[in-house]
């Protein structure tokens, strides 16, 4: 077999379906051992950035590894993004890429980039193959090492002499030896047993779970935790759909766009669970300031997260499955206290709201609304990142895990609408919304010819503002409303320093977003209004193939509650409606 | 407060190991005050050996994301682990035009050896502890120093 066979061969062994991929010069062996080939899918993307977020959507839909294969040089820079969006949200996938021929490394070659030197700081491991005997190795140790421990991505460089080369008596390996890399999975017994204890002993206890609920498939055990002793929780943007939003115990997302209940109960609990969270500034605010009176036990499957970002009492590392598990078993249960019914009560008296009057301009909020009551049950939301991000993740009701897929930790605009089709390969049958932003969603709008040629039935929302509305809501909120370039109508003639929409506005927002899907044979809808929006989101919903939706919104509408950048996360922004009443 | 730690790493022979530790040192804001990599009895596992000042609060962090590296077998902080010996190589251009008599009656009592007497200045290398070298560099750093080359601390675990 030759190199580009062993690497087809390898993806088979390891149960790969679908892969991402876009051709070049060094990868054409690859391609060419895939002329012929019926088991594997192969989507070819129009840029390998959204190649490798397609990896990702799949990954994170399913928990399998995702797969893309790029060319070297700037196929490999292009991967970049997806590459370290994967890393940040530690999501499982594999990232093949060409490099040139092995004598030319180093010698700046046509598309020559030093791809693993690149990957170092955002990859979980990577692998330059000079030689094809080490090609079946980093193979099996990539995929092992990408599903395993706390998933990630993991980056393989093949010279072309590599791919073309011959290995005889090729057998793929049937176990990796890595001396280095042993993730523990069973938490310590008597950390356990310590985290128990003080548990009883609280009484104001608070958990504060994330993705690590999710890659772990604890969701069942954690529940059983809270439900057996009566601790409410939390759940980050990674987590979201852990439980069901309606759950009794459950307050909500924390952090800048977290909610008021979610918020106070970690300033206020005496004793905070972290499960596979990372005490991300986004979710902590004034880190100096956050849970002044908790004692903070923390359990992660990454040693290196624990006490990273704050001062922990209780460290247990270990699988947040086992771990959970153990723990369940342990604790004694215990009724509701004072506590759990007063930030219950909170949460009851604190409802997110907005206004949406009949004929006036759609609200961003109101659309989500609309999505999660006409959406399938087992719909996966897919978002890019910015405003309507935050919105579909505080006003979409969240029924299960895996199925809100949303780059937290890179936030990279342009991930919504290559993931939302990575998604639906992986679940063909099942109904997968991109919400996606005005700006995001031209940073992969090419996509849309993927998704059409290959009849990928994504439904893409564009909530459409007309700004960048995150970055308008900070200049808003903190920049004296200086409206630098975040106006996407914004034309030469406009006076420079615009502070908003007014009458001399340009009326032509470009692109068409219908005519830009019609043009790449996608359904385009759009709608203006309350009710056109239920009339064409039904309609988009009933079409087999993809369709994008058009929504268009009040343009300067603010996410909230918003915790201001660097404040405590209890110096809560609720709006001018809640702050006026 | 920050003080001198020296990390020991047993590390797989792999193109770009020591890449994937200073990049990783430096990617997370940490200076390093000396790095040594060298073979050991396995032909496969190379030995490291760090020193960086920081406070105990760091060095835990930066052991810890050191030990996730895959081709990082084990990270052990030295520092304060009196099973540990430890010591470190220098060679030093000394000028003599000061007082040559006693800065070799100082080399003597610090059994440094003597590589090379010039007329003006002399080349000498010394083996010891840390503390040692300190001591012996305090001591003919009066007499100028004109070249200092330091191996950076290296260790051996003794029981």
């Amino acid at each position: 077999m030759n190199g580009s066979q062993i690497v087809i061969d390898a993806l088979k062994q390891e149960g790969v379906e679908t892969l991402f991929g876009y051709p070049g010069g060094v990868v054409i062996p690859i391609f060419d051992a895939l002329f012929k080939e019926k088991e594997l899918n192969v989507i070819l993307n129009r840029h390998e950035q959204a190649a490798v977020h397609g990896a990702d959507g799949y990954a994170r839909s399913t928990g399998k590894v995702g797969v893309a294969l790029v060319t070297s040089g700037p196929g490999a820079t292009n991967a970049i993004t997806g590459i370290a969006t994967a890393k940040l949200d530690s999501v499982p996938i594999v990232v093949i890429s060409g490099q040139v021929k092995n004598g030319f490394i180093g010698t700046d070659g046509f598309q020559e980039v030093d791809m693993s030197g690149m990957t170092r700081t955002i990859s979980k491991h990577n692998y330059l193959v000079n030689d094809i005997a080490d090609l079946p190795k980093a193979m099996k140790e990539a995929f092992h090492i990408a599903r395993t421990g706390r998933p990630g991505p993991v980056s393989i460089d093949i010279p072309v002499d590599v791919l073309i080369s011959v290995l005889e008596d090729y057998k793929y390996p049937e176990e990796v030896k890595l001396p280095g890399y042993k993730p523990t999975i069973k938490g310590n017994p008597k950390q356990i047993k310590k985290l128990a204890d003080t548990i009883q002993a609280a009484e104001k206890p608070l958990f504060y779970t994330g993705g690590g609920i999710v890659a772990a498939g604890a969701e069942k055990e954690l529940l059983t935790v809270v439900e057996k002793t009566n601790i409410p929780f939390v759940t980050t943007l990674m987590g979201l759909g852990t439980s069901d939003v309606d759950h009794p115990l459950f307050l909500g997302m924390p952090g800048m766009h977290g909610r008021y209940a979610a918020n106070h109960a970690m300033m206020q609990c005496d004793l905070l669970i972290a499960v596979g969270a990372r005490f991300d500034d986004r979710v902590t605010g004034d880190l100096s300031r956050f849970a002044p009176k908790a004692t903070i036990a923390h359990i992660d499957i990454d040693p290196a997260e624990i006490g990273k970002n704050i001062q922990t009492e209780i460290p247990v590392v270990g699988d947040a499955k086992h771990v959970l598990k153990e723990l369940g078993k342990t604790l004694k249960a215990r009724p509701a206290n004072g506590w759990c019914k007063a930030v219950t009560a909170w949460r009851d008296e604190t409802p997110l709201s907005y206004s949406q009057k009949p004929n006036k301009d759609l609200a961003p909020q109101h659309v989500i609304e609309r999505i999660s009551e006409l959406s399938k049950d087992d719909a996966i939301i897919v978002t890019d990142v910015g405003q309507h991000q935050m919105f579909a993740a505080l006003y979409y009701q969240h029924k299960s895990p895996r199925c809100f897929l949303s780059s937290g930790g890179l936030g990279t605009m342009g991930y919504g609408l290559p993931a939302a089709m990575g998604a639906s390969l992986a679940y063909p049958k099942r109904q997968v919304i991109g919400i996606i932003g005005d700006g995001g969603f031209q940073m992969n709008i090419q996509e849309l010819a993927t998704c059409a040629i290959n009849n990928i039935p994504v439904k893409a929302i564009i909530l459409n503002n007309q700004y960048l509305g995150m970055v308008r809501q900070w200049q808003d909120l903190f920049w004296n409303k200086r409206y630098s370039k975040v106006c996407l109508k914004q034309t030469p003639n406009c006076p420079p320093n615009c502070q908003g929409p007014n009458p001399d506005c340009p009326e032509v927002y470009r692109p068409d977003f219908v005519k830009v899907a019609e043009a790449n044979g996608v359904k385009g809808l759009r709608a203006s209004n309350v009710e056109e929006l239920d009339t064409v989101l039904k309609e988009g919903f009933a079409h087999p193939g993809p369709v994008v939706i058009e929504c268009i919104v009040r343009k300067e509408e603010n996410v909230y509650p918003m915790v201001p950048g660097g404040k405590p996360i209890d110096e809560i922004l609720l709006g001018p409606e809640k702050e006026e009443a | 407060m920050k003080t001198k730690h020296t990390i020991r790493l047993k590390v797989l022979n792999t193109v770009g190991v020591m890449a994937r530790i200073t990049g990783l040192i430096s990617q997370r804001g940490y200076n390093i005050d000396s790095i040594m990599s060298t073979p050991t009895e396995i032909p496969e596992i190379y030995s490291v050996h760090l020193v960086l000042t920081e406070t105990e609060d760091k060095i835990e962090q930066i052991s810890k994301q050191l030990n996730k590296l895959v081709d990082v077998v084990k990270v052990t902080d030295i520092s304060h682990n009196k099973n540990y010996i430890v010591r470190e190589f220098i060679m030093v251009k000394i000028s003599t035009s000061k007082n040559r008599t006693d800065l070799l009656q100082l080399i003597d009592l610090f059994r440094a050896k003597v590589l090379d007497l010039a007329t003006n200045y002399v080349v000498i290398s010394l083996t010891g502890s840390p503390r040692k070298i300190k001591r012996f560099i305090e001591a003919v750093q009066p007499f100028g120093i004109q070249e200092l080359d330091r191996s950076g601390e290296f260790a051996v675990l003794d029981v």
